[in-house]
């Protein structure tokens, strides 16, 4: 019984620690599906996780915090998106530009108004997000089994975990089924055939950031909203790079960058509780070791020991309208 | 969306290497200042405050030179690469390895006389700081995984391995902090002081030391590289256009692999700087993010080493004067210039071509005038 609550426990934290990079590679899926490279998730989970939680404390409600998180972070997509998609400047420079400048602005302001060494305050239980008990989950959950699964995998979790796995059949579905996801695609693959047909490129590129904005807005706050309490410096940890990475992993598909995403969650679940455990044979790995392998299996998937991936055939290039 | 066309061959060099690029700066520092307005300082007591730090006395100049050392070698970096169309990012994981690199070569052959145990680390910075750059450039050119992504993870993983090797295996025993032993004085570099005396100044401390003049030879050994030699025009034709270049003979692969490895070893050079030159030590963390403040100064100094100069020169002022602003301002961090680095990235790359055709076009409207009155 107590293998099971370890394998319950291991997919429960896998589950909650997927959720901000399934958000991130969902908004990285729009961008680039249009054309546009999106490097700049990790800066703008950043910003939100610093907006939501300074919002939050301000505002006393975290989805204030939440709904003023999207508002900057779609401001910051937008920015990008006048660098690289209006002055056809190189996208790659964009994304950098706007990582380094959040990692710097979150830490100062947050030192220059909270006084403490780039934290924001402790958010009460007011101003964040609690995890949410499912009905009956405490009445079913001796049930062998189905008990466990419920009540110890299903339920408990924050409002962003649930958001985040529906998020992407409702991305599959833009993507795929509809009108609009057509456009986007088309505005990656060949953008001046689309040009042809009377869509305006710009436009619908301007509107797949947007997206992407309000999509990253959620992953940063699930960051300081919700797992945690307050804000500290460079909360997202390379987050957004891994949910990139899994993008591609993922050929730029919603459902194959989710089992992309819960890997990834589940090597860092699995570090976690590797740590300071002597193994068999081997003896106990030294703790920097498990930390870096989430980044050592991002370059190994990208080195494409997995399958090739093929990104959206104008990835990169701006846009030129002939005259 | 700007309509102007600009005759590329009207336009003087100075207007767009000159003008357009001091444009830039001028829009990025006047949204730093704005930035540290909302922190709740004044931007014009923050200017006078840098020139004071960075100008105002010697010790201070000697530490902008000193930081100036760094930007040289982090910004030659990301230049080297970005002419083959590769974006390192990881000059901060090289420059650490770099560390690393110099550190076991100069202890290990600490026996060896002066000048000869200084080349020899100065290889060991340059090799390993190649080495790590290596794997990101062989994936890159055979496997098709993005430069930037591995670079990045690289460095994490460096971090990671530097930490694992600075508590477990090369820590100073008789110190609970992780960081080495100090390597034997007879072979550190001879700093400023030292040479000061002979000026007839006599300053207490600076980190300046004889490094700087291997960053200005880096200046010229980039120069020569990527402008002069037949290894740097294929470079380039592989990042203006591959397609052409595999046409004519070029492998990409190589040079792909060529551009990285002296990007990684310039980035490395930053240990010789740090251990062989300061600390004399490798302490953890000491990259400090002077391997992205390298990717602002080469796009600022159009990845070029005449622009590279003043730029790693003005971020040199930047980052010492800056500190004087840390020390009198309290409201404002270190982290308020890593933000002023992100501003100038932006305006200076994303966003360089934000008033260039109006710029140019007046300069050309204008001289047009000139002619013809």
């Amino acid at each position: 019984m107590e293998f099971l609550s370890d394998i319950a426990s291991l997919i429960n934290s896998t589950l909650r620690i997927s959720t901000p990079l399934v958000f991130a590679a969902m908004a990285g899926i729009f961008a680039e599906r249009s054309g546009v490279i999106d490097f700049s998730l990790e800066g703008k989970m950043l910003m939100a996780a610093f907006v939501a939680a300074v919002g939050s404390y301000y505002l006393g409600n975290p989805w204030l915090g939440l709904l003023l998180a999207i508002i900057v972070c779609v401001c910051l997509s937008m920015l990008h998106g006048f660098a690289s998609v209006t002055h056809k400047g190189d996208q790659v420079v964009s994304c950098v530009a706007i990582n380094i400048l959040i990692i710097g602005l979150t830490t100062a302001l947050a030192a220059a108004w909270f006084g403490q060494a780039g934290l924001t305050p402790t958010l009460n239980e007011e101003q964040r997000f609690l995890e949410i008990n499912l009905p009956f989950a405490d009445s079913v959950r001796d049930i062998p089994i189905i008990g466990t699964l419920y009540s110890d995998i299903l339920s408990g979790h924050y409002v962003f975990v649930y958001l985040a796995y529906l998020s992407v059949p409702i991305v599959f579905w833009i993507v795929f089924k509809t009108s609009f996801g057509l456009r986007l695609r088309a505005v990656g693959e060949n953008p001046s055939a689309v040009d042809t047909a009377g869509i305006n490129v710009f436009a619908m590129r301007y509107k797949a950031l947007a997206v992407n904005g309000v999509l990253i807005a959620f992953a940063g706050a699930h960051l300081s909203t919700a797992v945690n309490a307050n804000f500290f410096r460079e909360m997202s940890a390379g987050r957004g790079y891994l949910a990139l990475a899994a993008m591609i992993f993922g050929k730029w598909h919603p459902k194959t960058a989710l089992i992309a995403c819960l890997l990834f969650g589940f090597t860092d679940a699995l570090q976690i509780r590797l740590q300071g455990v002597e193994l068999p044979a081997i003896g106990e790995i030294p703790v920097q070791l498990i930390q870096a392998i989430p980044y050592i299996l991002t370059v190994v998937l990208l080195a494409g020991f997995v399958g090739k991936a093929i990104a959206p055939n104008a990835i990169g290039q701006p846009y030129i309208k002939e005259r | 969306m700007s309509n102007i066309v600009v005759d590329k061959s009207k336009v003087p060099w100075w207007v767009s290497n000159v003008i357009v690029p001091l444009v830039n700066l001028t829009l990025a520092l006047l949204v730093s200042g704005l930035f540290i307005f909302i922190a709740g300082e004044n931007p014009i007591e923050a200017v006078k405050l840098i020139i004071f730090g960075s100008f105002g006395y010697i010790q201070g100049f000697a530490y902008t030179l000193y930081y100036t050392t760094n930007f040289i070698f982090t910004g030659l970096a990301f230049a080297v690469a970005f002419h083959c169309r590769l974006f390192n990012i990881g000059g901060e994981g090289q420059a650490y390895i770099g560390g690393l690199g110099v550190f076991l070569v100069a202890i290990n052959l600490s026996f060896l006389p002066i000048p000869i145990v200084w080349l020899l680390s100065i290889c060991g910075a340059f090799l390993f700081g190649a080495a790590w750059a290596y794997i990101p450039a062989y994936l890159q050119s055979k496997r098709g995984s993005h430069v930037v992504i591995t670079t990045i993870m690289f460095n994490f993983i460096a971090s990671s391995l530097m930490i694992f090797l600075l508590v477990d295996v090369i820590r100073d025993t008789n110190q609970m902090a992780p960081h080495t032993v100090k390597l034997p004085e007879a072979i550190w570099l001879p700093s400023f002081e030292a040479f000061s005396g002979i000026l007839g100044i006599k300053i207490r401390y600076s980190p300046l030391n004889l490094t700087f003049l291997l960053a200005i030879a880096s200046l010229f050994f980039v120069w020569f590289l990527v402008w002069k030699t037949k290894w740097g025009y294929e470079m380039r034709a592989v990042g203006h256009n591959t397609q052409a270049a595999i046409y004519a003979g070029i492998s990409p692969h190589k040079n792909i692999i060529i551009a990285m490895c002296i990007s990684g070893g310039l980035a490395g050079l930053l240990g010789v700087n740090e251990i062989l030159g300061v600390s004399h030590k490798i302490q953890a963390g000491f990259p400090a993010g002077y391997g992205f403040t390298g990717i602002a100064v080469a796009l600022m100094g159009r990845n070029h080493p005449i622009g590279i100069l003043p730029a790693a020169f003005l971020f040199g002022i930047l980052y010492q004067g800056g500190s004087e602003v840390t020390f009198e301002m309290p409201n404002i961090t270190r982290y308020m210039f890593v933000a002023v680095q992100g501003l100038i990235i932006l305006f200076s790359g994303a966003l360089e071509n934000l008033f260039r055709p109006q710029i140019e076009s007046f300069f050309v409207r204008r001289l047009n005038k000139e002619v013809n009155a």
